[in-house]
């Protein structure tokens, strides 16, 4: 029996399955490279105020849901704004301190974690830099290769020349057809201009990235669920775990959606992500009040 | 070279871009400090030109108009020129671009283009 088939059977988690293919999900033999990795995206670590009158037990609600699969996954990815922006460097390193603290209680000690503008933009990374390591970098695991990219970092949400000249090269490493998933904050591509949403240089990530056929790409920043296609790249968005934003251009400013104590926590959430191959299979997590 | 870069080019870039060399364009003061601009409401009218001056008190905010795909850095104390002609009546989102802090997504505006 395969993972996802157990939590089906189980019922666990509230997780709702979304796949592009379940080809080979019904053969008896699971290949030895199958894994899922879980991605935690936007906990906004130091926000206050009404979209969110649990912000210190949001994130470890988080931890704890994650700590209580079935089967752990191989690693975790934090796709950026682990905190909330403050002016006072003093005040940015005590929430990264706090959020390193409460994420110190996931039992997968493999986590990977990416900027937000919210960690990066006012110093550059400096402070993410000292806490978690590079805010750009490259991992292989189990044949599929992993891009973490930074479009955070510089206030005017670029990659720029120097990270633009490193992905290069690093693709050139690459067998073309390998599975390859690319991870960032920012949505890559243009989804809502007037509201930012978008890398200003993104397109020429992407133009690079167009070579190669079994790309994924999983981001934050948009504060929910989106899924779209450039050409044959998927892009898909997280949810916060802070609060929720409107649907793409539905609103006059990108503002905190407001909580709902008759559904708390309603819009929040995190995933576990499939991986086979080229394959991609992502199974869906609300936070839940219990 | 960009159509981009030739709106940034400034009065005269503007001007012939918009086929108008012979008006003078009409000059707009804006201010940006976080976390506004002031105005933040712009009435144009469509095929006038006009050049924004725009001077930052705080921050290097960004000045974006994704419509018009017109862009510039501000920098605190000087005043920045950007020239354009508004094509059409409509309105025309602008907003800072370059985070700049904890309400960086609330600065923004528009221009209402009769």
């Amino acid at each position: 029996m395969q993972r996802r088939d157990f939590l089906q059977l189980a019922g666990l988690g509230g997780g709702a399955i979304f796949s592009a293919s379940l080809a080979g999900c019904a053969t008896a033999g699971r290949p030895q490279d199958e894994f899922y990795f879980v991605q935690l995206s936007d906990a906004h670590w130091g926000f206050q105020g009404p979209p969110n009158p649990d912000a210190r037990g949001t994130l470890p609600k988080a931890v704890a849901a994650v700590n209580a699969l079935p089967k752990a996954p191989d690693f975790i990815v934090f796709t950026g704004d682990l905190t909330h922006t403050t002016d006072d460097p003093v005040e940015r390193r005590r929430r990264m301190t706090e959020f390193r603290q409460v994420v110190s209680d996931l039992k997968v000690k493999t986590v990977h974690f990416m900027p937000g503008e919210h960690d990066a933009a006012l110093d550059r990374g400096a402070a993410f830099k000292e806490m978690f390591g590079d805010t750009y970098y490259r991992f292989d695991h189990k044949g599929v290769h992993f891009i973490a990219l930074d479009n955070v970092s510089d206030r005017g949400t670029t990659l720029g020349a120097e990270q633009l000249a490193w992905l290069q090269a690093e693709l050139a490493k690459l067998d073309r057809d390998a599975p390859l998933v690319v991870l960032a904050h920012r949505p890559l591509f243009p989804l809502v201009p007037k509201w930012d949403w978008h890398t200003r240089d993104g397109e020429q990530a992407l133009a690079l990235l167009m070579p190669h056929p079994n790309v994924t790409v999983f981001y934050g920043h948009i504060h929910q669920e989106h899924h779209q296609m450039t050409g044959h790249i998927a892009h898909h968005s997280a949810r916060s775990l802070m609060f929720p934003l409107p649907a793409p251009g539905t609103a006059e400013k990108p503002l905190p959606v407001a909580w709902d104590p008759a559904a708390p926590y309603r819009g929040l959430g995190w995933r576990e992500v499939e991986v086979e191959g080229a394959k991609t299979e992502r199974v869906e997590h609300a936070v839940s009040a219990t | 070279m960009k159509r981009r870069q030739l709106l940034l080019m400034g009065v005269a870039a503007g001007a012939a871009l918009s086929g108008a060399r012979a008006q003078t364009p009409r000059e707009i003061e804006v201010t940006a400090q976080r976390f506004r601009f002031t105005p933040n409401v712009i009435p144009l009218k469509a095929g006038e030109p006009v050049v924004l001056l725009i001077r930052s008190l705080d921050f290097a905010h960004g000045f974006f108009v994704p419509d018009l795909d017109l862009r510039t850095d501000l920098m605190p104390g000087r005043v920045i020129r950007l020239a354009f002609t508004p094509p059409a009546p409509g309105r025309l989102a602008f907003l800072c671009d370059n985070f700049c802090g904890d309400g960086h997504e609330g600065m923004d505006g528009h221009f209402e283009v009769a």
